[in-house]
């Protein structure tokens, strides 16, 4: 079983961790029409190569972004998601329902 | 025969205690053995030559590698089957019985008759299967199963317990051979914690049981010598009789010992697990009396028995000389040794061969054994010349023996590096193999790298010693790291294969294909390895090719035209070795979660049932009184006062002067303005904008929410708001406190007097604490939140207390409404008052495409926030047509559809029913059911298609179908 370095929790084996895809900053959803949406909410990159992956230690609940090379399941990098994510997100206020 | 005829005289046999005499018996007959000996090495020592019938042919067979490596050994016990003869220790009174035969393993009918070979043709798995229809279970399947089934599994066994550990480690060796002692030896020294795990009862490998020169000390020296500097190591843990069964990522190693799996994590791993011996091919190859050199050796050194009386030793390496050496030595006639190569290089232990007058037989090979009585054994071989690669002058030689003893190359026991991506080569002009690739963090030591002189063996242990110990951050000194191999140039003869025109010149002996089985798989076509193995199924059987694999390749390499290293071996997958389900399944680890009050409802005689990992009360009574319970305690809600344990219900405390924006941005409904002391309701979407979770939000203070989600639903909605916020970074901490805390939900018309009998400091009239309020008070003494909130539809109240107090909770309860005839109920009665009030279940009456104008949840949109998790796509699938919509419908009479009963609509689907129940309150069947939209409209009917493929009418009605005005939650 492979070993994950959590960022929390040091060395763990990666049953107690669980994938949640690439990391891609969500858009403007008001800034994109219907097609562009869509795609961002069911498509995946499924890149072969180095990914930029969110991963999430179960037990302690804990989300964090791991560098790993899905042609060699190497995992090269793993840290805070604080390193993308270094600001403040607010919405513009607006009508959602449009 | 004479008991332990062929045992040898003196001390002989490392592995043996010759004080401590055992009685078994085999196939009925009482046999006698020595404490250490393994059921097959008492045997041999009692001259029983047959422990087996094969699988197709049920030809006798008997020992081949002394190793645990081959399907030959295999007998049954008791209570065990496929147990490895040649591996399983002898205790007393063991009862050994031999498998896979009809009349006696002596006589078997199977194999008299000839009756299985030709049901089972070589391909006859894959054109069975590949047949189209139902040929397979009604004539192959039935034959199959009665005539290969091999041992028999005992269902009233004994229960064994198995357990699991895991542990860490510097270092891991496998193998504890020469190569892995002095590579424990040289990390250990260097200061790395080290693992040495061997499959043996003792260390040493080879030391303890093959020739390292003419004179034969050299070895056993040696072995105390290394023995005795790992006892001395503190560093070192050794775990013999232990298999490394496999390699998992990051050098994770399932080490089994007996009923126990270790799970060990190493940092670095030092593979040296050795090599395995391979048998010649040629007519008869099979029977008892043919084995290993090596076989021979371990017979003689671990157990001292005398694998026979009479010898010929065929060999392709100097090896075979000191097999034939141990054998003279061991009180055997050798009759020949007969060596397939034309002009061996002069050894020591060949100049001591020929100073004893023995006869040698250069670029000769045997092309056959001659069947003793029955085939139970052989009675002598034919010696020929080598005309050309694997085929015989024709002016062969009889020569009578019992024992023929091959020594004709090794293959690497490269399983483990292969499991961990590692490469095998080979090179066909020198027949050596090599592995190349291994992983990160994996040393590979000895004759598995093809090293085998034993002084470059010892080094190789070294280097790979060194090599770890640096990977760790470790000094261990230097010493030049190539080491000249002497003896590696002719370990492999590269073609000892003597096919004969009449058969029997097994390939594979677990699955009793011959030589002319492999060729017909290739000529039909399957030139490619993993299709031959898939054809012929070579390689398959309990020893998984680790004694065919290699001939398997030469043989299609050569009708192919290709190079042996194009054909390879089959990929390599854990386990290495066969285990027992035990020892897979270990000690069960299933987590269940029980509420504060669990005993108490198993002392009121409730059902239980799972929801998720909890325990909840179904209904309280006897299976028998199922309906009559629930729609009693159904009744007592409605029409007096009822108690249920809602403490599996999630729990999120979300605080932070950016908790209402938080709930704001995860919820679909508007939180910003909510007053202090009220609940709202939750309704959460993905980003898909289908509904996933809902709740209440209770909003304690500005900046603090208590936040209920569902039972199932909370550990995902945890993570869930964690996951936005991690990207959102708004000021907010949001704890999961479920298990914090018991929850408990009176309800009833009756609930406002009796609750106010236990609660002092909170004003329960309805103007003061009016529905949807949420106060802090103490119940019963206990700090209390309390909710009301209506989901059975009754005027209610849910108590949230800290959870160690939730029995007592409980209990005052109980005890304040017993006058007024208080009554627990359970989910089903839940369920069904629920569904009275229209109220869905989230996972129930949702499912993965439901949004929330398909479930009329509109209102629980916000209208006026910039953001909401799922409401761009909301808004997306709003604009469309409705597909369905969930509507309430009610039905006459006994007709009675299931949950997923579907909804037909001019005999097309259009949804399907979600919830159903007989409604105590109307007096009618009513029910949730995803309808096209068009008939979601009260008035409309339905048709809905029951499991008997019988259509119902069924009516649609507003929702909800009980108390539409809403007055009795709010009185």
């Amino acid at each position: 079983m492979k070993i994950m370095h959590c960022p929390l929790n040091g060395p763990r084996n990666i049953s107690e961790f669980a994938c949640h895809g690439e990391v891609i900053p969500m858009p403007d959803p008001g800034a994109l029409d219907d097609r562009a949406w869509a795609e961002h909410v069911w498509f995946a990159n499924n890149t072969a190569g180095v990914v930029r992956e969110w991963w999430c230690h179960l037990p302690t609940s804990f989300w964090f972004i791991a560098e790993r090379n899905t042609l060699t399941d190497e995992i090269l990098r793993t840290y805070g998601a604080e390193a993308v994510f270094a600001e403040r997100v607010d919405f513009e206020a607006g009508d959602t329902d449009k | 025969m004479s008991d332990n005829s062929f045992r040898l005289p003196g001390h002989a046999g490392l592995l043996i205690d010759r004080a401590r005499p055992l009685g078994f018996s085999f196939e009925g007959r009482r046999y006698r053995g020595f404490a250490g000996d393994t059921i097959a090495s008492a045997l041999a020592a009692n001259g029983v030559r047959v422990l087996s019938r094969s699988f197709k042919y049920h030809r006798p067979r008997g020992i081949l590698t002394m190793a645990g490596q081959d399907a030959n050994t295999l007998v049954q016990l008791p209570h065990e089957p496929n147990v490895l003869a040649d591996r399983r220790v002898l205790s007393e009174g063991l009862e050994v019985m031999g498998q896979n035969y009809s009349g006696s393993l002596e006589r078997d009918r199977g194999a008299a008759m000839g009756l299985i070979a030709r049901f089972l043709p070589v391909g006859f798995y894959y054109r069975a299967l590949y047949r189209p229809g139902r040929i397979w279970e009604r004539v192959w399947e039935p034959i199959v199963r009665k005539s290969a089934g091999l041992g028999k599994v005992s269902l009233d066994g004994p229960r064994a317990y198995h357990d699991k550990t895991y542990a860490f480690c510097d270092l891991a060796v496998v193998g504890g051979g020469p190569a892995g002692l002095s590579a424990a030896l040289t990390a250990a020294r260097a200061g790395a914690r080290v693992v040495l795990i061997d499959e043996n009862p003792v260390l040493g490998g080879a030391l303890g049981y093959a020739r390292f020169d003419a004179e034969g000390a050299r070895g056993e020296a040696l072995r105390r010598e290394l023995i005795a500097a790992v006892q001395a190591e503190a560093k070192i843990e050794v775990m013999t009789d232990a298999l490394c069964n496999g390699w998992f990522a990051d050098n994770y190693l399932p080490v089994i010992r007996g009923r126990r799996l270790t799970k060990l994590r190493a940092k670095e791993l030092v593979l040296a697990s050795g090599c395995i011996e391979q048998p010649a091919q040629f007519r008869n190859n099979d029977l008892p009396g043919v084995m290993l050199g090596s076989a021979a050796q371990r017979l003689i050194r671990l157990y001292g028995v005398r694998p026979g009386r009479r010898a010929v030793v065929m060999t392709g390496n100097a090896e075979g000389y000191g097999v034939a050496l141990d054998l003279l030595e061991a009180g055997l006639e050798v009759a020949a040794v007969v060596d397939l190569r034309t002009a061996p290089e002069e050894t020591a232990t060949m100049a001591a061969l020929a100073a004893r007058g023995l006869r040698v037989l250069s670029g000769h090979a045997v092309v056959e054994a001659c069947p003793g009585p029955g085939n139970r054994g052989i009675a002598g071989v034919l010696i020929d010349s080598i005309a050309a690669p694997g085929r015989g002058a024709g002016q062969s030689e009889r020569v009578p023996c019992d024992l023929l003893a091959m020594s004709v190359g090794y293959t690497p026991t490269y399983q483990l590096a292969l499991q961990g991506g590692a490469r095998l080569d080979y090179d066909d002009e020198t027949a050596l193999f090599s592995i190349t690739g291994q992983p990160a963090h994996m040393h590979l030591a000895g004759a598995v790298r093809g090293v085998h002189d034993l002084e470059a063996v010892l080094a190789d242990g070294r280097r790979a010693g060194r090599r770890a110990a640096e990977a760790l951050g470790l000094q261990a000194g230097s010493e030049p790291d190539e080491t000249t191999d002497a003896a590696a140039g002719g370990v492999n003869h590269p073609w000892p294969i003597f096919p004969h025109p009449k058969g029997k010149d097994f390939v594979d002996f677990d699955e009793d294909l011959q030589v002319k089985d492999i060729l017909n798989a290739a000529a039909d076509g399957y030139a490619e390895l993993e299709l031959v193995k898939r054809f012929s199924t070579v390689g398959m059987g309990p020893s998984q090719g680790r004694h065919s694999a290699l001939a398997t390749a030469r043989l299609i390499a050569s009708a192919t035209g290709r190079r042996v290293a194009d054909i390879g071996v089959t990929t390599a997958r854990p386990p290495f070795s066969a285990e027992t389900l035990g020892v897979l399944a270990g000690r069960g680890f299933e987590p269940e979660r029980l509420t504060a009050m669990h005993h108490r409802h198993l002392e009121r005689g409730a059902q239980m049932m799972t929801a998720g990992l909890w325990w909840r009360p179904a209904y309280y009574g006897p299976p028998e009184r199922r309906e009559t319970c629930i729609a009693e305690e159904a009744a007592a809600v409605r029409g007096n006062l009822g108690l249920i344990d809602v403490s599996t219900l999630g729990g999120l405390e979300v605080r932070g002067p950016d908790a209402a924006e938080f709930l704001n941005r995860v919820y679909t409904f508007a939180y910003a303005k909510q007053p202090l002391g009220r609940s709202r309701y939750l309704l959460m979407t993905n980003e898909a904008g289908t509904v996933i979770d809902d709740g209440v939000a209770c909003r304690l203070r500005e900046d603090h929410f208590y936040v209920t989600a569902t039972t199932g639903g909370v550990e995902r909605v945890y993570r869930s708001m964690l996951w936005w916020n991690a990207q959102w970074r708004l000021e907010v901490d949001i704890a999961n406190v479920t298990a914090a805390y018991a929850g408990i939900n009176i309800a009833g018309p009756k609930s406002r007097e009796v609750l106010a009998a236990l609660c002092e400091d909170v004003d329960l009239s309805a103007g003061a604490f009016p529905y949807m309020g949420v106060r802090e008070g103490r119940v019963a003494g206990i700090p209390a939140r309390i909710l009301r909130v209506g989901f059975v539809g009754e005027l209610g109240y849910e108590l949230h207390v800290p959870a160690s107090q939730g029995e007592a909770l409980w209990d005052a309860l109980l005890a304040a409404g017993e006058a007024a005839g208080i009554r627990p109920f359970g989910v089903e009665a839940q369920r069904i008052l629920r569904l009275e009030k229209g109220h869905i279940i989230i996972g129930q009456d949702t499912d993965a495409m439901s949004f929330p104008h398909e479930i009329d949840m509109v209102w629980a949109i916000g209208k006026k926030k910039p953001f909401f998790v799922g409401g761009r796509s909301i808004q997306l699938r709003a604009r469309r047509a409705l597909a369905r919509k969930l509507a309430g419908f009610t039905l006459e009479g006994e007709a009675m559809p299931g949950e997923s009963n579907l909804v037909l609509r001019d005999g097309a689907m259009a949804g399907f029913v979600t919830s159903v129940a007989r409604s105590p309150a109307l007096g009618k069947t009513i029910g949730l059911a995803y309808v096209h939209p068009e008939d979601a409209a009260p008035g409309k009917t339905i048709e809905i298609k029951l499991d008997s493929g019988a259509m119902v009418r069924a009516e649609i009605v507003p929702l909800p179908f009980y108390d539409p005005e809403n007055a009795r939650q709010e009185m």
